[in-house]
């Protein structure tokens, strides 16, 4: 309990001199790290809290190596930015998405390093920001545990492997599932150098960019992303992808590819 | 004389060395037979208002001394058991069976001699490669509950089909499916069925380490074999002894069942764990908690299985 405090007290000494601009307003929460992002993620830009962005997630932490979360705020016109963040976890912001011609929602699964809370914080196009979330209770070693595939050793076998779906909607969006293969490698682990996705966009049959995010190591490994695109009923999705290696990954969703499920690989 | 004097002076300052908490802990056997008790665990999650002590536990009295099915969450735990048993029984604790590696039913059995403490050699392995995480996960969920818990692996590795303790003989099952290994047991002179974490009553099924097809085989292997009443691992005793089994496999169907339809309608995880639980489960104690809990088992690996590749060859 004593630790991040004192980092706390650091981070706010460093910080403080350089604050000239707005203050952030108290933080439901009583996150002792909120100021210190509300500062280094917003900057000036004025924040409020407001429950209709929507931060859902399960009960329990059954798994903090894969805690899912989405970020709804489709009951909210003009949003351009969203941004998912953990305060307490080491790597807090876990994917900063920019959702061009498709609806404010994400869904993912991230990483906890600990007791934490979760947040949405949704730009609009005016500047503002508006925020919200809860406290997830979590084991600790989240991001500082190695990855399965690196206990297993076959990450490598399976890396560039993409699966996905997409699914008409009934207002005419799509939705669009993808799931990677990827250790999204924190760098918090021994001897393990940090090694993840770190860029994605969705782009459609004319080249028009969907959505496109940052991601970070906060994600869970073998990152799986939900998003509703605008697009014709019949157009393939591209989707675009690159890591911190370079490596570039690129996946196609043709509506032909949509069903039947087949069974197995 | 002596030594029966010295084992008692010995037990009063084991006792009064004993951690104040110790009491808390309410072992409240009940008696489902001839010579057989049950001491029921809440239907809860772990939590540190129940200590963990969340798993049924039986207590048998044979001829040959007391025998344990599981010995509860902690070393305090098991501690106040062995009192509560071997002052009911009049009898010393001769073995204790530990059903699976879960940590609400074995991780008391520190309390006692290894040399006497029985496990599926499936179990004993599983503990020595995960009995430690667990043990991690019991201490922060439950804090002083837990003081002086070690992990202990079982000293007896279960090789036969039965034991017989001075004529009351026990039916040993080798089972799999809730985990890698799980432990029943049929008790010959009631017909009892303690079915470990195989069968759930009234209480959602966990499925943290599940294999689902092992676990229906095993179901299917409990239902067929003749036996009175039921005592489940978690929830009330079942009198019939079949009505919970049928219970837990309807369970185990409708969720795969429910969780392959959710990938396949492109639901999320958050999604898939907000589906309506069917009114035929309404009575079932956590059912949204452990739905939630088996969607994070289980995802993963049916969206693995059921989405499909997309991947490109990308350009150079």
């Amino acid at each position: 309990m004593r630790r991040p405090t004192r980092l706390w007290v650091a981070l706010m000494l460093m910080l403080a001199p350089a604050s000239a601009g707005a203050i952030p307003p108290a933080d439901p929460l009583g996150s002792p790290m909120w100021s210190a992002h509300a500062r280094t993620l917003f900057g000036d830009d004025p924040v409020r809290f407001d429950p209709r962005v929507i931060v859902s997630f399960p009960m329990i932490a059954e798994n903090q190596r894969a805690f899912p979360v989405v970020i709804d705020s489709r009951g909210i016109v003009g949003v351009r930015r969203m941004i998912l963040l953990a305060d307490l976890n080491p790597i807090p912001v876990a994917i900063d998405y920019r959702p061009a011609h498709a609806a404010p929602y994400i869904a993912t699964r991230i990483k906890l390093d600990q007791r934490t809370p979760v947040r949405g914080a949704v730009q609009l196009d005016s500047g503002q920001w508006l925020v919200s979330g809860g406290w997830v209770d979590a084991a600790g070693g989240g991001c500082s545990a190695p990855p399965v595939s690196r206990v297993k050793g076959d990450w490598a076998d399976h890396l560039g492997e993409i699966r996905g779906e997409v699914w008409p909607m009934a207002n005419g969006q799509r939705r669009v599932r993808l799931s990677f293969r990827h250790p999204m490698d924190t760098g918090l682990v021994e001897n393990i150098a940090t090694y993840h996705l770190e860029a994605l966009s969705v782009i459609d049959g004319a080249g028009r960019l969907l959505g496109d995010m940052d991601i970070w190591a906060s994600v869970s490994e073998d990152p799986a992303i939900t998003l509703l695109v605008d697009s014709a009923a019949d157009a393939t999705l591209r989707v675009a992808a690159r890591d911190t290696n370079g490596r570039d990954y690129r996946a196609a969703l043709t509506p032909a590819r949509q069903s039947p499920m087949p069974g197995g690989r | 004389m002596i030594l029966s004097r010295r084992a008692m002076l010995g037990g009063m300052a084991s006792l009064a060395a004993a951690p104040a908490r110790a009491a808390d802990y309410v072992i409240t056997p009940v008696v489902i037979g001839d010579g057989i008790w049950m001491v029921r665990g809440a239907d809860e999650p772990i939590e540190s208002r129940n200590g963990g002590a969340i798993a049924n536990i039986a207590i048998i009295a044979t001829p040959a001394g007391t025998v344990l099915w599981e010995c509860g969450p902690s070393l305090r735990y098991a501690r106040a058991l062995r009192q509560v048993a071997e002052r009911l029984t009049g009898a010393r604790i001769v073995r204790v069976y530990v059903s699976h590696l879960h940590p609400d039913h074995g991780m008391g059995l520190a309390a006692f001699d290894p040399a006497i403490v029985a496990a599926l050699p499936g179990t004993i392995a599983a503990l020595a490669a995960q009995g430690q995480g667990y043990a991690d996960g019991m201490y922060r969920l439950l804090g002083d509950w837990m003081r002086g818990t070690d992990l202990i692996l079982p000293g007896r590795a279960i090789m036969t089909a039965q034991e017989d303790f001075g004529g009351r003989a026990l039916r040993l099952l080798a089972l799999s499916g809730h985990s890698s290994a799980d432990l029943a047991l049929l008790d010959e002179r009631t017909g009892m069925l303690l079915g470990g974490d195989l069968v759930f009553n009234d209480r959602a099924p966990s499925t943290p380490t599940a294999v689902l097809p092992a676990w229906r085989a095993s179901l299917d292997q409990l239902q067929v074999l003749p036996h009175g009443a039921l005592l489940p691992g978690h929830g009330p005793i079942d009198p019939a002894g079949i009505a919970a089994i049928a219970q837990t496999g309807d369970w185990l169907n409708w969720l795969e069942g429910a969780l392959t339809q959710a990938v396949r309608d492109g639901l999320d995880m958050v999604e898939a764990g907000n589906l309506p639980i069917p009114d035929r489960f309404a009575q079932m104690a956590v059912a949204r908690y452990e739905m939630q809990r088996s969607v994070s088992h289980l995802y993963p690996g049916l969206e693995a299985s059921l989405l499909p590749r997309i991947d490109v060859k990308s350009a150079p």
